[in-house]
């Protein structure tokens, strides 16, 4: 289970998305860059040339790594690419969100929450 | 039932019929306790698992909305924003804090989401032109963010209750289907029948009746064997009192035949007095 210290300093949100999505949450200012030497960035930005690897070193990285991070904002079309590593995830930090993108309408079936809330209530 | 056969290890003593009774006592009120925590949280449980469904279809209309609103800084501007601006984030404007609630012991965390003041990484997107857009497009995704956040919240909250409900039940169901008909077959100390009814319910007394029936049966034993010796005090005297007699018959016999001569003459004795004539 979850103690204190491990939800007390995460303060950040986290996204992976195509390019449109990360502009407008950027936009609304959760983009945080962390101090050097190692500035990294809390956002991702994937198009039809990133390769799935990089996208799950990313996921790695937010939801393992960083322990900084409240919420990972994942575009559901991005999440279908690595299905296995989201539905396999059930840590309580960091949440673990799919939102929809613009090309891409939000389709509740393939969300691994709203699966689980199904499953458990035999829908 | 499974279970049913097995038994703690005890003596059958009555301090240890005590020790069983009040354990008994126990994991019955451990059990409802227990119960009570595992309805309050399904209760919560559910209410979240609405409450996130309704958020789901929330967030699908608001993403839409705030993507439009970026369409329009588009066209506005006149161009990809996009690059300027993940180049130009540095500090995150819009943060998270947690906050505790507590649910029946269970303390669920709550994101809020609060913005710093007086850092602004866009200050000059859109100052060519598209100002206006682009400050409406901020807002819009702020209170889309904000709904994520609220979003996140309960999915937190639902994953750590799914958690603990899970392990709740799993006690709640150790205590009803093992403990306790464990600590009843100790107490009874036999194979229960065919368990018609759910054994939980057994009252207390009908077991204290069946209960006594091992140690009945030490008394018992007991009585028995205190029977059996005093049965066989009993023979024994009875075997040394003849043998006693016997051998005292024995010395009589001895001591007449050998005081026959001299011994005082017999009475009525069959040597017979001469016959007196007058």
């Amino acid at each position: 289970m979850a103690s204190a210290a491990d939800y007390k300093d995460r303060q950040f949100l986290a996204v992976i998305g195509d390019e449109d999505s990360v502009t407008g949450l950027l936009l609304a200012g959760i983009g945080h860059v962390t101090d050097p030497p190692d500035s990294q960035k809390n956002f991702l930005v994937v198009d039809n040339k990133t390769e799935t690897a990089a996208i799950e070193a990313a996921f790695e990285s937010f939801t393992e790594k960083r322990k900084d991070i409240g919420i990972v904002l994942i575009n559901q079309h991005i999440a279908d690419k690595i299905r296995h590593r989201i539905d396999t995830y059930t840590a309580a930090f960091p949440t673990v969100l799919e939102i929809p993108s613009k090309e891409h309408p939000y389709d509740p079936e393939k969300d691994s929450v709203l699966r689980r809330v199904r499953r458990l209530f035999g829908e | 039932m499974s279970g049913a056969g097995d038994r703690e290890a005890v003596f059958p003593t009555r301090q240890s019929l005590g020790l069983m009774k009040s354990k008994l006592k126990g994991a019955e009120i451990g059990h409802s306790l227990l119960k009570r925590k595992s309805e309050a949280l399904t209760k919560r449980f559910r209410e979240i698992t609405r409450r996130i469904d309704e958020a789901k279809r929330k967030m699908g209309r608001v993403m839409q909305v705030a993507a439009f609103s970026l369409a329009e800084v588009s066209y506005a501007v006149g161009g990809d924003i996009g690059y300027q601006i993940q180049e130009s984030a540095r500090q995150a404007r819009f943060r998270l804090r947690t906050k505790q609630e507590n649910v029946s012991g269970v303390l669920l965390p709550a994101f809020e989401s609060y913005q710093t003041e007086g850092n602004n990484d866009f200050g000059l997107t859109g100052l060519g032109k598209g100002g206006q857009q682009v400050q409406r497009c901020r807002e819009t995704y702020a209170r889309a963010v904000e709904t994520l956040v609220e979003l996140a919240s309960l999915q937190t909250a639902f994953v750590i209750l799914d958690e603990v409900i899970k392990v709740v039940n799993r006690r709640v169901n150790a205590i009803e289907h093992v403990i306790i008909p464990r600590t009843e077959n100790t107490i009874k100390c036999k194979k229960p029948p065919k368990r018609s009814q759910p054994s939980f319910w057994t009252s207390l007394a009908d077991i204290a009746q069946d209960i006594n029936s091992e140690l009945d049966e030490l008394d018992r034993e007991e009585f028995y064997r205190l029977k059996k010796v005093a049965n066989k005090k009993q023979r024994d005297t009875a075997a040394s009192d003849a043998e006693l007699k016997k051998k005292m018959e024995a010395e009589d016999k001895e001591n007449a035949r050998a005081s026959g001569g001299q011994g005082p003459s017999d009475l009525l004795g069959e040597n017979e007095d001469d016959d007196v004539i007058f």
